[in-house]
């Protein structure tokens, strides 16, 4: 490989590793965006199934094409700003909203090695850039000057600093165990124990121990991008859409893509920090990508199911599902963990 | 010019300029975001120093946290440009004072050969491998452990007394228990009485 990018590395000369590192980003975001384009297919043709419909099955065969229909669709539509809104602001809120959920996959690793920045703090980088998010919605819903969003936008502050702590806590176990913040590590520390040497990696993943956290963490995770349950941010039958009643167009669209990236985020993280990454669930079948990408489509489709299957909840009982079940428990499951990993039972020395 | 010089200068001037913003802009809420730039790039130029633990930490804490209830607040106030400014020559001398303490500190640090400041040798080039975060850990846990339980401590004492200060037991509340709601069972709620069906002559 090295060999063979030679030539082209020495025609850029001395711009050749930023020209490299771009075109590693272009390899992660394209793909991204196709996924993304086809999760939004998948969210209406599962919960279609689910509610006994076929769902989108007009454009092209088996209404696989919907997703770019709905692109260009978007793509022509006109960015109207609402004359009392603030503009500058109402322009940066969907590129804020968008960009952390871009930013955290420079340190997500594919596979042993593949990855484009392998930082020693890879977690707390994700811990920080992922709480950044919250400022798309807060800024675009301020900067429309209208009532629901602004509503919508208060909700999301509060309901997105919530279940930041919780997650944290979650993480806090995780890096416990694997005494590393480098992701790379924590996924290579689930590959030791008695299970993984008789050939049962499944038993040795972090889910096991830390069953609860993982709970934790994929709830946290739905309260975290606003889905349902949880999107009383946008909730259609209160703030109308929240932050995105005002934009329109690609403006809108940006909020969209980075409601899907985030999902997919969360879930390839889910993966990787409790369901082993990119091992192999049985010795005798090879490690590889493609393990982290049903694990991580597995994760999406309870995202999928959880939209279909519960109503969404109160407001205040997000609250205390927050604040007073999920801190508690993590605090507790937090303590659990110290004390076996300083007692003789320990499985992680 | 090094990559890593120029990297300090353009986080170096987004930081001056916004922090500079913080203080001119009229519009509170515009004030507050050039805050979280101005973190961020502080954030930005702790990493070049190799502390990314205080730099994570700082984002983390205060853009994540701090910065989004403050724009909470400042978003939901009506605030009066004019009233705010009534008290501009009774605060004078004590803004006065705090400026000239800092605007000394600051000259001691960047005149420091004239402190003495020379005499101290200069940090020594971090280690391969060597991990901020591991370190800090290290100390803090070890060698400052009783004073860094005593910290956490007295923060634990500011928020209870937050809490107990802003708490309102309002009377008349209609919430609902929710582990009540869910312990509800059909015994409790509906009553299925028999009855000779009436008949109308």
């Amino acid at each position: 490989m090295e060999a063979m990018l030679q030539p082209v590395a020495d025609l850029f000369g001395a711009a050749w590793p930023a020209v490299w590192t771009l075109l590693k980003i272009v390899a992660i975001i394209a793909p991204l965006m196709i996924c993304v384009a086809y999760l939004t297919l998948a969210e209406r043709k599962v919960i279609g199934y689910m509610q006994v419909r076929i769902g989108p099955n007009r454009v092209g065969p088996m209404g696989l094409l919907q997703p770019i229909a709905d692109g260009m669709k978007l793509l022509f539509k006109e960015i109207i700003i609402p004359s009392g809104a603030n503009k500058g602001l109402f322009i940066i809120g969907p590129i804020m909203a968008i960009a952390p959920s871009l930013a955290a996959w420079a340190v997500v690793p594919f596979d042993d090695g593949l990855v484009l920045a392998d930082v020693n703090a890879g977690l707390l980088f994700l811990l920080a850039i992922t709480s950044m998010e919250v400022y798309g919605v807060i800024i675009a819903g301020w900067a429309s000057n209208s009532k629901y969003p602004f509503l919508g936008s208060m909700r999301a502050a509060a309901q997105m600093v919530s279940y930041e702590v919780a997650m944290g806590f979650a993480l806090i176990c995780v890096l416990l165990i694997s005494s590393s913040l480098n992701l790379t590590d924590i996924v290579m520390s689930q590959n030791e124990g008695r299970f993984a040497d008789m050939g049962l990696g499944v038993l040795s993943w972090n889910w096991i121990p830390l069953f609860p956290m993982f709970v934790v963490y994929v709830i946290s995770g739905i309260a975290e991008t606003n889905r349902a349950p949880f999107d009383v941010v946008e909730g259609e039958a209160e703030v109308v859409a929240g932050h995105m009643v005002e934009y329109s167009g690609m403006t809108f669209a940006l909020f969209f893509l980075a409601e899907y990236a985030n999902m997919i985020l969360v879930s390839i993280l889910t993966s990787i920090l409790f369901l082993g990454g990119w091992l192999s669930p049985v010795g005798f079948l090879p490690d590889g990508f493609h393990w982290l990408a049903v694990k991580t489509a597995f994760i999406l489709l309870l995202f999928l199911w959880a939209r279909a299957t519960f109503p969404r909840f109160r407001y205040d009982h997000i609250m205390r599902l927050g604040w007073k079940v999920f801190i508690p428990v993590t605090l507790a499951w937090l303590l659990v963990v110290t004390v076996w990993m300083m007692s003789p039972l320990s499985i992680w020395s | 010019m090094e990559f890593k010089t120029f990297v300090f200068y353009f986080l170096a001037v987004i930081m001056v300029i916004a922090a500079l913003r913080v203080i001119t802009a009229r519009n509170p809420v515009h004030a507050a975001l050039f805050l979280v730039l101005t973190f961020f790039n502080a954030g930005g130029i702790w990493l070049l120093l190799q502390a990314e633990f205080l730099a994570v930490t700082l984002v983390m804490v205060y853009v994540g946290a701090v910065m989004v209830l403050f724009l909470f607040v400042v978003m939901m106030l009506d605030i009066n440009l004019d009233r705010l400014r009534e008290g501009f020559w009774s605060y004078l001398p004590v803004g006065a004072l705090v400026g000239v303490l800092m605007l000394a500190e600051m000259a001691m640090v960047l005149g420091g050969s004239y402190f003495g400041l020379e005499a101290m040798p200069a940090p020594a080039e971090a280690a391969e491998g060597y991990s901020n975060t591991r370190e800090l850990g290290r100390v803090l846990y070890t060698d400052y452990v009783y004073p860094f339980e005593l910290a956490s401590l007295v923060l634990l004492v500011a928020m209870i007394a937050a809490v107990t200060l802003t708490l309102r037991k309002r009377k008349g509340l209609k919430y609902i228990q929710p582990s009540e709601q869910v312990a509800v069972k059909r015994e409790g709620r509906v009553e299925l009485v028999k009855m000779q069906a009436e008949k109308e002559d």
